[in-house]
């Protein structure tokens, strides 16, 4: 049997085929080293898979959100989330980039609109997926760096 | 086609048959707009005229377009006199402004404001100018003088010329010709550039775009819109004028060109063009700054649903 480089968990999240090297910004992202203080996190980088080298997560003890995963998308556009219930996968889902992002990434135009002090929530049209382009639905600049962006 | 009640945010929100429409009705509007026959058609109807950054063509336009047609106009030209001093939203302020009125007309010095707005009035929002986003209003009656100084849009060689790296209105411009299969040709100063976004745009819209550097050669261009270098752009005040100078029109330059070229300019113009120009039968520039008033008439009877 194949030795397992990373252990499995009793509950929680397994966040696969990050794309390498972005484990730590999806860390980051989910603001995970802050709020889940009290849960085991494992991280593997450049991990050999079948389907090539990819980062791996794993957060013991919680299930993360959905609007929490479309922030991943982001970043890691081919990850899959797997939710583990004692030892089992219970859900297994690809993170999808919607078609308007909403409240996650800030505008890179310092004149823009959504970067003033206005009621509103930043909002992103999603031009293409692969490679990710997105663009202001206020001031319709396109971010060029959307990790540096994100909020 | 449906008007009534629609936001004019961007000429992008219009497609080439809505674009058309507009200009016809614009067409009709044009005694009306001279004054040599009266209008009630927006009788009853008030326009706000939130002007956050000054204008002088953009306003007077719309406010005199509002009042041909029997409206009223309420608003400010200076934010300065509003509670926006006070630190009141842009989004409040509209909200408060859409309570008075039937259509908002806007300039903000930021872009996007005009979408915000649109998001928070339920009366109609017309943007006049979002910072370095968008100007529908200039783009429809540029688009408009073209057609009557030559019968039509389609077929004509356009030049844009000037600045064309920061002008706002030469983006929506160059969009808006290539959407009516308009070849152009873009002359700039190296610094000033066409955005390569907005080449590639017009080029995978189906239409030939030449490139170039100087005035030397006009012999194919139908319509010239020229537009200001801004002296800000140019760290070194000596460096400008040498830029601005090999771009000024004037008489020996229109003997490079064809006789019936015309020559535009959305004002206000510095040095670029010789005033001894403003004469020849080729300058439509001052008719351009006129026709404002019958497209932005016929803008503000369409989204109040006064016609179809």
């Amino acid at each position: 049997m194949k030795e397992l480089k990373v252990q499995p968990i009793k509950n929680g999240t397994v966040i696969d085929h990050i794309t390498p090297g972005n484990a730590l910004k999806v860390l980051k992202i989910l603001g995970i080293t802050e709020k889940y203080a009290d849960s085991v996190i494992s991280i593997a980088m450049n991990v050999v898979g079948k389907r090539g080298v990819k980062d791996i997560v794993k957060i013991e003890n919680r299930e993360i959100d959905p609007k929490e995963v479309n922030k991943i998308a982001l970043i890691a556009p081919n990850a899959t989330i797997n939710i583990i219930r004692n030892y089992e996968v219970v859900e297994k889902y690809k993170v999808s980039i919607p078609d308007e992002i909403v409240g996650i990434v800030r505008c890179a135009n310092p004149n823009c609109i959504s970067n003033s002090r206005e009621p509103i929530e930043t909002k992103f049209i999603v031009k293409s997926r692969n490679p990710l382009r997105i663009k202001c639905y206020y001031c319709e600049r396109e971010v060029e760096d959307i990790s540096s962006q994100i909020v | 086609m449906k008007f009534e009640g629609r936001d004019v945010i961007s000429i992008r929100d219009f497609s080439k048959e809505e674009i058309l429409h507009i200009l016809d009705v614009a067409e009709k509007m044009m005694p009306i707009a001279k004054g040599e026959k009266k209008s009630s058609l927006l009788n009853g109807y008030i326009m706000a005229s939130l002007f956050f950054e000054p204008s002088t063509r953009t306003r007077l336009s719309f406010e005199a377009a509002m009042k041909r047609l029997g409206g009223g106009v309420i608003g400010f030209s200076q934010p300065g006199t509003t509670s926006m001093q006070k630190g009141e939203s842009l989004a409040d302020t509209i909200r408060t402004a859409e309570s008075y009125c039937d259509v908002i007309v806007m300039r903000h010095p930021q872009e996007g404001s005009a979408r915000m707005a649109a998001k928070f009035a339920r009366v109609p929002v017309i943007n006049g100018g979002d910072g370095a986003g968008h100007h529908p209003t200039q783009c429809l009656l540029d688009l408009f003088t073209i057609r009557m100084g030559k019968g039509k849009i389609e077929g004509n060689v356009v030049a844009l010329l000037g600045d064309l790296k920061y002008g706002r209105t030469v983006h929506s411009l160059a969009y808006a010709l290539a959407l009516f299969g308009v070849d152009m040709i873009f002359i700039s100063p190296k610094e000033l550039q066409m955005p390569k976004e907005v080449v590639e745009e017009c080029r995978e819209m189906g239409v030939n775009i030449e490139i170039k550097n100087d005035i030397e050669d006009l012999s194919s261009v139908d319509v010239l819109y020229v537009t200001r270098i801004q002296k800000e752009r140019f760290p070194d005040p000596e460096e400008y004028k040498k830029v601005a100078g090999s771009y000024r029109i004037d008489k020996e330059t229109l003997k490079k060109a064809k006789e019936d070229m015309i020559i535009m300019h959305p004002l206000p113009r510095v040095d670029e063009i010789s005033p001894e120009i403003d004469e020849t039968k080729n300058a439509v520039y001052f008719k351009q700054t006129f026709n404002g008033v019958p497209v932005r008439m016929a803008l503000l009877a369409l989204v109040l649903g006064a016609i179809e």
